[in-house]
């Protein structure tokens, strides 16, 4: 399947990934390629076969829902682009 | 010094025939000679290292709370969490992180004694099988530094092939241990999915992942897996399963065994010279008593294909959270949310993982999830069944780990095609949850051959025994890089 550069603005939009022109225009034909080699599946009859989303069997794993302190929040701020005090900012939302 | 393995080590330590600043010093003027060609880590931690030294040589001398590790140097893998220190998943986005929390596995090692010297290179968040997918810089192979050591734990495997470090740890998605270890002439095991927390390490696909030992040895192999194995509440999908002592499996003998060798990974696609070494090792393998059965896997010819819709969609997914609000890199171009996101990713991710998340965020967008990912997971299940099958009548698999032995820097990175096809063996393997490993098996045009043993989930055990024995009469692991 080939894909065009309009469905690679699309998706780096539901991506959240600015690309620059150069960009687009390099994954529209390494993407098509990479579809393309994903094609070969189609070939396969899997009409009756149930997906595998997980290898080895895994049930829910539930907990108590108790608060458990941080030991460390200053070092968990610390990483923050822009803090002030106990909270992380960022650009305005909405005018 | 820097050849010695970590049981070897271990035994000079608790002799007191050398202390372990002794030995971290040793180690370091080793880094110090050969780092410059290698260039197998992102960051050195010295100054924490002799401390860690020092405190070993404590318990040494007191004789309390000795471990196997206790007083080893070991370098950890650059995606997995250490607090305070600096966590990149060699990547642009997390160039500043400190994580204020350490990995489960990290934990783990401090808590058994060993003495971290630093952080190793890797591709980007994982995704590569060369390590020239790193922000920060490539990684050469110890054997001949015009070729990739092999990705995405290249660091750490060239680290480990140099004498750098007696072990590291790698994470393997879909062969990011073993072939590495195959090129690198390294022991690299990737156990069953859930032996090992996954709890601190930067997640990449979440239901592939697993994080695992790289050793110059399968006694080391054994011996850092039986420290950093176990269930761990803070990942729900680790196994709550018992852990064997796994050095109890290392015996010298596979009279009985049944070692079926997989069709497909021996036919066209794979080089002739890395065929003809596995075939001696098969032929070894007769030759030791066990029984070598021919195994058919006609799913694997979709196994990359499936991998490059799987892995790519959990990915698109887990990477959403760099976003540069909590943590890593933000963009200076923020007029507002929305080109805050689109400029930190944009400045903030290299192009295989850009590339990576647009397949995946394709593969999960609405008209394609039925075509591509549901199809995948539906493909997934026909590879587990034809494992199954094949388990049915053998005690382990065998088959090379890689197509190919290290190729030249540079070959295959304009064609991200080419390069994922280099995880034919490995990705299989993966998709099942299922333990294998890779030690060397030979050498074509002087660099290390793989060969890749895989045994069914949970048993570490047979193909520990499988791999020590084809080691004790072989001399392979013995053979240095001369870098």
């Amino acid at each position: 399947m080939s894909i065009t550069k309009h469905d690679v603005e699309h998706v780096a939009k539901l991506a959240r990934l600015g690309l620059s022109e150069e960009e687009k225009e390099l994954f529209t034909k390494q993407l098509s390629d990479i579809l393309e080699f994903a094609d070969s599946l189609k070939k396969l009859d899997t009409k009756d076969v149930p997906p595998t989303s997980h290898a080895v069997p895994i049930k829910n794993v539930l907990r108590e829902d108790k608060f458990i302190a941080f030991n460390d929040p200053e070092a968990i701020l610390a990483n923050g682009p822009d803090t002030d005090k106990h909270m992380f900012r960022v650009p305005k939302i909405m005018e | 010094m820097h050849n010695k393995t970590a049981h070897e080590l271990h035994s000079l330590l608790v002799n007191k025939e050398i202390s372990s600043v002794e030995l971290t010093e040793n180690i370091f003027a080793r880094i110090d000679k050969v780092e410059s060609k290698v260039q197998a880590f992102v960051n050195l931690t010295k100054e924490e290292a002799l401390k860690q030294a020092k405190a070993a040589d404590e318990r040494i001398k007191n004789n309390t709370n000795i471990s196997p590790l206790t007083g080893i140097p070991i370098a950890i893998k650059d995606n997995m969490c250490t607090k305070g220190i600096l966590t990149t998943c060699s990547s642009k986005i997390l160039a500043n992180y400190l994580p204020p929390y350490n990995a489960t596995i990290v934990e783990k090692i401090n808590a058994a004694g060993a003495v971290m010297l630093g952080k190793t290179n890797m591709d980007e968040f994982a995704m590569g099988s060369s390590t020239e997918n790193s922000a920060m810089h490539p990684t050469l192979n110890p054997w001949n530094i015009g070729t990739v050591p092999g990705g995405s734990s290249g660091g750490s495997a060239a680290a480990v092939a140099a004498g750098e470090a007696p072990l590291a740890t790698g994470s393997d998605t879909g062969g990011s241990i073993r072939q590495p270890a195959s090129f690198c002439g390294v022991v690299g095991l990737k156990p069953t999915y859930g032996r090992v927390s996954r709890y601190g390490l930067v997640a990449f696909a979440s239901s592939l992942d697993q994080i695992g030992p790289l050793t110059k040895d399968v006694t080391d192999s054994a011996i850092l897996l039986n420290i950093i194995s176990g269930h761990d509440p803070k990942d729900s999908t680790s196994a709550n399963q018992p852990v064997p002592d796994f050095t109890k499996s290392l015996i010298d003998d596979v009279k009985g065994m049944k070692i079926g060798y997989i069709k497909e990974l021996l036919g066209q696609g794979i080089d002739p010279a890395v065929k003809d070494a596995v075939s001696a090792a098969m032929k070894k393998y007769e030759e030791l008593g066990a029984k070598l059965i021919e195994v058919s896997m006609p799913s694997f010819e979709y196994a990359v294909a499936t991998y490059y819709l799987i892995a790519p969609a959990e990915a698109s997914s887990n990477l959403a959270r760099f976003d540069g609000v909590k943590f890593g890199h933000r963009s200076k171009e923020t007029k507002d949310l929305l080109s805050m996101y689109n400029n930190t990713r944009r400045e903030g991710f290299g192009n295989e993982v850009k590339r990576r998340i647009m397949i995946g965020t394709y593969a999960l967008s609405a008209g394609y999830y039925d075509a591509y990912y549901l199809k995948a997971l539906k493909v997934r299940t026909l590879i587990k069944r034809d494992f199954e099958k094949a388990f049915e009548k053998c005690s382990v698999l065998i088959s090379p780990t890689a197509p190919s032995v290290a190729f030249k820097i540079g070959e295959k990175s304009a064609d991200p095609l080419s390069m994922y096809l280099s995880d034919i063996a490995t990705i299989p393997v993966n998709l099942a949850g299922l333990p294998a490993i890779s030690l060397p098996c030979g050498f074509a045009n002087n660099l290390p051959v793989g060969l890749q043993i895989i045994g069914q989930a949970y048993d570490e055990s047979s193909l520990l025994q499988a791999a020590f024995t084809y080691e004790q009469n072989t001399d392979w692991h013995i053979m240095k890089a001369t870098v």
